[in-house]
């Protein structure tokens, strides 16, 4: 069913209109077109002259094997990310549905994290894993793991997936546990009666049934990986050791702000941009297909 | 195929409300049994109880004899049909109706075969590859209809299936329910609230109140001889009207104007001068030229339903409601008012229960 709202003339809807889109022009359209305009000149070492280069950041971008190798830690960072967060929020969602005694608080208690600001969500894990006084390092020295993501490149990485995944399973499982209310009691009872035991019931009926919850999720958590887990990142590694968790986004910060080679930040943030809006579009074209409104 | 037997079965919830209050009922093997009483009475709670959707607090419910306390909805061998029909909305007809079958592992040409008889049955042949949403009201019914048949369950359970439809297709699915209930024979047991279906359906009826049975029978029995005031008022419409009265003598009821009815002292058992309950059907009651002596109805509004008019007024200080052929002009304001004296019922005023004997 359709639902369309009827305006007499013009100028209503488009003025409607104009708040939403005037804060996507500040805030979006005007940054990237900066960001593209940028990106095709050159500052000499002491920023005294800018220089229009065309497509050369570009072409300086494509021949650096340390962007090659960032791509590369961004995708295992965000694949990571996205799968445990979404299936541990879907985890904790399908066993709060459940949840008859103190279920407000345990809800409550899950919201929490998305509340803590990245950086302080970082710290707290900094924290917790550091290796000569974090309490969990310790206990994983003592069974004989030599825990040190200073110096391990896979350890950093263990730590900001850690880190990034419980502040997003909040929200995961805020928008799941939604998704599993809005599930009519009876289909799972009628399924119940049909045969279908509890596993077979979450795979055939609740998990179907979810799917566009979880299409949605899909498409903010990649999102929040590229970008959002910046604070995350910066707190807890900086992006070391050895650039190992140096992920496409927080390139654009060290190349630009800390390196200022603003050209060569500002192509790499047009890539990143075309990336993402590429990823989101194939969510849409081929992920949605298989998705049940 | 298998009946299904309750012993003092009972329902209490965590709050401590008593849904049902141990209640006894046999179902027998191939009847259609329906649950007949006012929303909150425990039809619905007793009938989820049956299909293992709501735990047994006491009691013990057999099905084919087989006790089923602790079983698993899906080992009871039953199917059921609920009032928002709960089809999987992102399966087609055809899944809908073979994901009972898949789920016990039935042989594909078994599924496929079943599917296809049953939807020729309930004619929804066409719609086989088509989702719920696209469905109207009525073909979502025979839908989940088609979904119990195909399993071919020792006894099938409808939680008021046809409130959610309009009034001429509640009719039709009416008649369609009980023509296939005549065809495959199997234990039905249906819950509702409209009297109108119990009627039609059922050939148990089974009315509750307030967690307990007031009275199980065929349908005529349940209209002809109520057992409770309860019964009474529920079953017919308009309802039976009730006055108060007083035994002059074995087979006399006299109202509060002196005026009185006769009964069948064979059928009622009342001593006299005590103060009853008198209960008279609307269609039961005849009307005539005012008399002295008789029992008098003065009537101020009436209604009119096409066949019937339904007369409302006073008799002796009581509300009544008379009906009669609308082929008569209406009549004057005052009526006498007789009754067979079989149509006469004589309820208990305390306990609402009837007098009648045993």
């Amino acid at each position: 069913m359709e639902r369309r709202a009827l305006f007499g003339g013009k100028l209503l809807p488009y003025t409607l209109l104009l708040p939403q889109f005037a804060i996507v022009v500040v805030f979006f359209y005007f940054p990237a077109g900066q960001a593209v305009w940028q990106s095709m000149l050159m500052e000499d070492a002491f920023g005294i002259s800018t220089e229009f280069v065309g497509f050369e950041n570009y072409q300086i971008l494509a021949a650096d094997p340390d962007y090659y190798k960032t791509m590369l830690t961004t995708a295992v960072f965000s694949i990571l990310v996205a799968f445990l967060s979404l299936s541990c929020g879907l985890l904790l969602a399908v066993m709060a549905d459940k949840q008859i005694k103190g279920a407000t608080i345990y809800k409550t208690m899950l919201i929490w994290p998305y509340a803590v600001a990245p950086a302080v969500a970082g710290v707290l894990w900094l924290f917790m894993f550091q290796p000569s006084l974090g309490m969990l390092a310790k206990m994983l020295r003592s069974w004989g793991v030599d825990w040190n993501p200073l110096l391990n490149g896979n350890h950093a990485m263990i730590l900001v997936v850690l880190a990034a995944t419980w502040k997003q399973i909040s929200y995961n499982f805020l928008f799941f546990l939604a998704g599993l209310a809005a599930i009519p009691k009876s289909v799972i009872e009628a399924a119940a009666i049909d045969g279908a035991r509890p596993m077979r019931r979450f795979w055939t009926i609740i998990f179907p049934l979810l799917s566009p919850t979880a299409f949605f999720l899909l498409v903010i958590n990649i999102v929040y990986v590229f970008f959002d887990t910046f604070g995350i990142i910066d707190s807890v590694t900086g992006g070391g050791p050895a650039g190992n968790t140096t992920t496409m986004v927080y390139k654009v910060y060290q190349d630009g702000k800390a390196g200022s080679n603003l050209g060569g930040s500002a192509a790499q943030s047009v890539v990143l941009m075309i990336i993402v809006i590429a990823l989101t579009a194939i969510q849409f074209k081929f992920v949605e297909r298989k998705v049940q409104y | 195929m298998a009946s299904v037997v309750l012993e003092a079965v009972r329902k209490v919830y965590a709050g401590g409300v008593e849904a049902v209050k141990g209640l006894s009922l046999t179902i027998p093997d191939g009847s259609f049994t329906v649950l007949l009483g006012p929303s909150g009475c425990g039809k619905s709670t007793l009938l989820r109880m049956i299909a293992g959707l709501e735990e047994i607090s006491g009691g013990a419910i057999t099905i084919g004899g087989k006790k089923v306390n602790d079983v698993e909805p899906s080992e009871r061998d039953i199917a059921m049909v609920f009032q928002n029909y709960a089809l999987y909305p992102h399966m087609s007809v055809y899944d809908n109706m073979a994901y009972g079958l898949r789920n016990r592992g039935t042989a594909k040409e078994e599924i496929e075969r079943r599917v296809a008889e049953a939807a020729r049955m309930l004619a929804i042949e066409p719609y086989l590859q088509r989702k719920p949403r696209a469905l109207s009201g009525g073909q979502r019914q025979r839908v989940a209809m088609g979904r119990a048949i195909v399993r071919e369950p020792a006894a099938f359970l409808f939680d008021e299936p046809l409130s959610n439809l309009d009034a001429k297709l509640r009719v039709q699915m009416r008649l369609e329910i009980r023509k296939l209930h005549n065809r495959l024979k199997a234990t039905s047991i249906f819950v509702t609230h409209d009297q109108v279906e119990a009627m039609t359906l059922a050939d148990q009826v089974v009315v509750m109140n307030s967690g307990k049975i007031e009275q199980t029978g065929t349908p005529l029995e349940i209209y002809r001889r109520p057992a409770s005031k309860f019964v009474a008022t529920f079953i017919g419409s308009p309802a039976m009207n009730l006055f108060p009265g007083t035994i002059a003598a074995p087979g006399k009821v006299t109202l509060a104007d002196g005026t009185g009815f006769a009964y069948d002292a064979n059928v009622f058992d009342a001593k006299p001068g005590a103060k009853v309950e008198i209960g008279l059907r609307p269609e039961d009651a005849k009307a005539s030229v005012a008399a002295p002596g008789r029992p008098k109805l003065v009537w101020e509004v009436t209604e009119e339903l096409g066949a019937t008019r339904l007369l409302h007024g006073m008799l002796a200080g009581s509300p009544f409601v008379l009906a009669m052929q609308a082929d008569i002009d209406t009549p004057a304001r005052e009526l006498a008012l007789e009754a067979t004296p079989e149509t006469v019922h004589i309820f208990d005023p305390e306990s609402g229960r009837s007098l009648r004997r045993a």
